[in-house]
């Protein structure tokens, strides 16, 4: 009972049994369906639209255009509200734009009966476009005479450019600090991927009264609310959402997708149902990707492996809109100074830029993967130049115990990196395996590679955290819990529901956790990002816990007759504290309390958490591979991560949130990359020409932690939810340099990208050429 | 919901043919995993569809008195791919076929299918032509035989007419008795995969087992259609079984191919792939074949 177990999902049965009910199934009949109109160019401007043949259609109901929505611009990021505007996201969008920056932009919108003439006539709207060039890539952006994107939001297609210094001096100056400091120099390069939650962004939207519902698959209906209130320029509570069930969003659904243009089409449409489904193509052209970013790293240190000084530039290509905008590069920055530590200086500079690609946002690790991959690339290579063992050079100079980042104060209350080196260490056989993969030959090459990570738990002081828990004890001594932070798959109710158990002191049976958000009813909570909720939304159970607890007592203490001090809760009975003897169950007490008529009370508690607290996980993967010289394959033998994310609330859950983020590590290391043409149009923006990989493709995932306890968890929990994808590709890109010598600079490690490094590296003799 | 205009169920073969001719803008649909799919894009949207799927003459594998193996045309993968008489006769097409897509679209797709599709890349398309295939064709003006190096016309195009009905496959005795065969496809994952190359290679030894009686090198995704390395297989027979033969093949094969650069991979990059899968397909049907190398 309580935390620290490995309960089984409390949403486990009806998952497996598809009684869980998700948006889809939960559509009434009778709704119309709607379908956006994208545009065919990347970059340019709609002029107008021929729409005869569309609206004859049979069965169409409507066509909306970017000529017909409000202008207003709104930013769709999942953030909290800024109070000071213009220190919050940018607000570059409209419902439906008139001024294309992407490839597949939504420039006009169909209602019809069914999907069919929805699909026909959306198929047959005519628009006449002034065309531009596109612009993709971060240099072509940031040319002079490149056409600015937003001109009412900047200038130029610069969206953020932040810097910073630690330490003494100025890298420049570190070079001469000292005699012999060796330099070592790269540029290494992540490629954008997308998300591919299982379940397509979707919504059904109607209304009641003036009032406009929208059900939705969203990570953060509370946000939604408030965006769509902005978009449409009505009062926030005019708009209710309400979150289902969702089949997984990664940071996807933590932006304010299509709920804002359905609410409008019911809102158009007198209220009535107006369903809007994406489609797995649209979802990966034209929702959010993770941000393709380019690095230029320096770095200087003692022949011993010493670092003196690092500095990066980063250039993080931020696509059409901007979304989550700087806050992923900015991340990335800042990753860089806190994992290593330098004797004098670290320097960072990140520019996000407007292009003409997908729109970056939010995914998995925000802006970290890219980081640990330029950091952990980097310490390798140098590593390598140097003569020094990598594993030994990380572990002199990675983050100090106590470390605290002198620009957020955010701290490592509990840091367990090198416990978790030591134990990975062992369990992975390390040592042996890295003496006997030296000086290989021939085609099939094995090697063993690693990277660490660290990571912060929530957005404090960056943001806003706060989080709302409700509970309530019914008549049969269960415990309601309502929670604003939603269930993603991540299996939040669960933890939620330990949590529950452990503060009130009652079995999780009863515990009854309403998984549905509905921003009507549901307390206000910012959702399902960063790896928060565990941590914040965790300390609103336990102080609403405590809250019931003691108002069930005091009821407790006047009707025992004894003093509320000699009283606790255990087992779901109240209990003589010192000896733990039963006086009562809580289903006698809370169905006595609630009718008796001379103190008639029903337990009830809400806490409010306004947390200003943040603190770092940390962790580390063993990546263990063999390579196909001549195809250019990578095989993983054998993949471990550890984690140190403090005390796991449930173990068997957190073991499969770490195989799940490895897996999608695995992606990003050798598989998964959206790819565009001269125009910018998508190449590959299906699951057959984007590989993700299958479970064909994945080797066993092993998970281990330490767990230390961290001061600032509600349980001595931090984060765990995104870091298990941060480590894997650097760790495996580490492995394939020992197998075959060959520093790869990029991701993906793409089989034809490998072939022809080793081609270069004369590892493979180049065939004789087709004449 | 899919954009389907008219859809038929046939009862048999003549069925399937008079409604092909009753709607000129009428196509074939049988298990479905392509045509649904481009309903689904929209390039066959309010198409007017003939099923043939579940039509029992359409079905099924047999092998005749004179060792010839049909395979009817909506047999789908999964059964070819363990069926006894594949098993026995070409198990190379039935290891070929069952690495098509994901065991889904292996229970649903047909081999007719993958070849009237006409695509370079169909997992059983270099099998076939390594086994030199017959392709039965049925329309009103009757049933004509069509040997599988004519099939191909184009990427996409084959010489299939709208209303003409593939019934069956046929492979003779003289093109599997004796043979060690082996197919690689090479895509980027190892489920749910387009070939980025396929290789078929098909070995027969001499008596002594030491030497090449005849050798068959097909690939696909290396041009616009499945294709053979006639000139690589002719210097082949009589060769030694080692490495000066896989060297050739591969250096032959090179030669004989005709890949361009795509999105999807560069011509440099299959090139690689054609000479190195050539080796290892070769050296594979050699050891079945009951042959070693000397390597």
């Amino acid at each position: 009972m309580g935390v620290r177990e490995s309960i089984k999902r409390v949403d486990a049965y009806d998952k497996v049994t598809g009684a869980a009910k998700y948006t889809a199934d939960l559509l009434p009949t009778g709704a119309l369906v709607a379908k956006v109109v994208r545009s065919k160019i990347a970059n340019g401007r709609v002029l107008r639209f021929d729409l005869d043949a569309a609206k004859a259609v049979k069965g169409v109901m409507a066509i909306f255009t970017c000529f017909d929505v409000p202008d207003i611009e709104f930013a769709t990021a999942g953030h909290p509200y800024v109070l000071e505007k213009e220190k919050g996201d940018v607000y570059d969008r409209k419902l439906l734009n008139e001024r294309v920056r992407v490839y597949g932009d939504d420039i006009a919108v169909v209602v019809a009966v069914d999907e069919v003439a929805a699909a026909r006539a959306a198929r047959l709207v005519k628009a006449e476009y002034e065309e531009y060039a596109p612009i993709l890539s971060v240099a072509d952006a940031l040319l002079p005479d490149a056409t600015p994107l937003h001109p009412s939001v900047r200038p130029t297609n610069l969206l953020t450019h932040s810097s910073y210094r630690v330490g003494q001096g100025t890298y420049e100056e570190a070079k001469t600090s000292e005699p012999d400091l060796v330099e070592f120099e790269a540029e290494y390069s992540t490629q954008a991927v997308q998300h591919c939650h299982l379940e397509p962004p979707q919504s059904y939207a109607y209304m009641e009264g003036d009032r406009i519902t929208v059900v939705s698959s969203t990570q953060i209906p509370h946000i939604v609310r408030r965006v769509c209130g902005q978009a449409l320029g009505l009062p926030w509570a005019k708009i209710r959402i309400i979150k289902p069930y969702i089949g997984g969003g990664f940071g996807n659904k933590q932006d304010v997708l299509y709920e804002p243009l359905n609410a409008f089409l019911t809102w158009k449409l007198g209220g009535k149902l107006v369903k809007l489904e994406i489609t797995r193509e649209e979802t990966m052209a034209c929702t959010r990707v993770r941000h393709a970013i380019h690095a230029k790293v320096k770095a200087l240190a003692r022949k011993d492996g010493t670092l003196i000084a690092r500095k990066i530039e980063a250039y993080s290509d931020q696509g059409g809109y901007a979304s989550h905008g700087h806050s992923i590069c900015a991340n990335t920055v800042t990753l860089f100074k806190q994992i290593y530590h330098d004797h004098l200086v670290t320097e960072g500079d990140g520019y996000t830029v407007y292009t003409n690609h997908a729109t970056g946002g939010a995914m998995r690790g925000y802006g970290i993967p890219q980081a640990d991959f330029f950091v952990e690339s980097m310490l390798e290579d140098f590593a390598r130049k140097l003569g020094v063992d990598p594993m030994a050079m990380r572990l002199a100079n990675c983050l100090p115990v106590g470390y605290v980042d002198p620009g957020t104060g955010i701290s490592a209350y509990s840091n367990g990196m090198r416990e978790c080196v030591a134990k990975g260490r062992a369990l992975f056989d390390w040592d042996e395996k890295r003496k006997r993969y030296e000086n290989q030959t021939g085609d099939t090459r094995r090697g063993v590679g690693m990277a660490l990570f660290n990571y912060k738990t929530g957005v404090y002081p960056i943001s806003l955290e706060t989080a709302n828990c409700r509970m309530f004890m019914n008549e049969d001594g269960s415990v309601s819990l309502q929670m604003g932070a939603t269930e993603i798959g991540q299996g939040a109710d669960t933890v939620f529901t330990q949590m529950a158990a452990e503060s009130v002191g009652v079995s999780e049976a009863n515990v009854h956790i309403v998984s549905t958000q509905d921003t009507d009813v549901a307390p206000f909570d910012l959702g399902a990002y960063a790896s928060r909720q565990t941590y914040v939304s965790g300390m609103a159970v336990k102080r609403a816990g405590e809250l019931l607890r003691d108002k069930v007592l005091d009821f407790a203490a006047f009707r025992l007759k004894k003093p509320a001090a000699e009283l606790d809760i255990r087992a779901d009975h109240v209990v003589r504290k010192s000896n733990g003897n039963p006086y009562v169950s809580l289903a006698d007490l809370a169905v006595d309390a609630q009718y008796n008529r001379e103190r008639a009370e029903r337990f009830f508690a809400e806490a409010s958490i306004d947390c200003h607290e943040n603190t770092i996980s940390t962790g580390v993967t063993f990546a263990e591979v063999e390579v196909d010289i001549p195809l250019g394959k990578v095989t993983i033998l054998n993949i471990l991560n550890v984690h140190d994310s403090g005390v796991l609330i449930n173990p068997k859950l957190a073991e499969g949130q770490v195989h799940g983020g490895m897996s999608m590590g695995i992606g990003y290391a050798l598989f998964e990359e959206l790819l565009y043409d001269e125009k910018g149009r998508p190449l590959n923006d299906n699951l057959l020409d984007y590989k993700l990989p299958t479970a064909m493709d994945q080797p066993d995932l092993h998970a281990a932690f330490v767990e230390l306890e961290d001061p600032t968890g509600p349980y001595g929990n931090k984060a765990l939810g995104e870091p298990p994808a941060i480590s894997p590709a650097p760790a495996i890109r580490n492995a394939v340099l020992q197998a075959t010598g060959v520093a790869v600079d990029s991701l993906p490690l793409s089989p034809q990208k490998l072939v022809e490094y080793f081609v270069k590296a004369g590892l493979i003799k180049e065939v004789a050429q087709h004449v | 919901m899919f954009d389907i205009e008219s859809l038929y169920q046939a009862t048999g073969i003549q069925d399937a043919i008079r409604a092909l001719q009753a709607d000129e803008r009428a196509m074939i649909i049988s298990g479905g995993s392509d045509v649904l799919i481009q309903c689904r894009e929209g390039r066959l949207a309010g198409c007017s569809l003939v099923s043939i799927h579940g039509i029992p003459e359409l079905m099924g594998i047999e092998q005749a008195a004179d060792g010839t193996v049909t395979i009817r045309a909506a047999t789908s993968f999964s059964h070819i791919a363990n069926h006894e008489i594949i098993r026995r006769t070409v198990p190379m097409l039935g290891d070929a076929v069952d690495q098509v897509g994901g065991p889904q679209i292996r229970n649903i797709g047909t081999i007719g299918g993958n070849v009237c599709n006409g695509v370079t890349s169909a997992d059983s398309a270099s099998s076939l032509w390594a086994l030199n295939a017959t392709l039965e064709l049925h329309s009103a003006s009757g049933v004509r035989q069509v040997p599988i190096r004519d099939f191909y016309t184009g990427a996409g195009k084959t010489v299939r007419r709208r209303d003409e009905v593939l019934v069956a496959l046929h492979i003779q005795k003289k093109d599997y008795d004796g043979f060690g065969g082996c197919y690689l496809k090479y895509g980027k994952r190892n489920a749910m995969e387009i070939a980025t190359l396929g290789c078929a290679a098909m070995v027969r030894l001499t008596e002594d087992r030491r030497h090449v009686a005849d050798l068959r090198l097909a690939y696909g995704v290396a041009g616009p259609t499945p294709l053979r390395c006639v000139n690589t297989e002719d210097a082949a027979r009589g060769m030694k079984t080692d490495e000066a033969l896989l060297l050739h093949v591969a250096a032959g094969a090179v030669a004989e191919v005709n890949p361009r650069t795509s999105w999807r991979a560069s011509k440099e990059f299959r090139l690689q792939l054609v000479s190195e899968l050539a080796k290892r397909a070769v050296r594979q049907a050699t050891l079945n074949a009951g042959g070693e190398l000397d390597v």
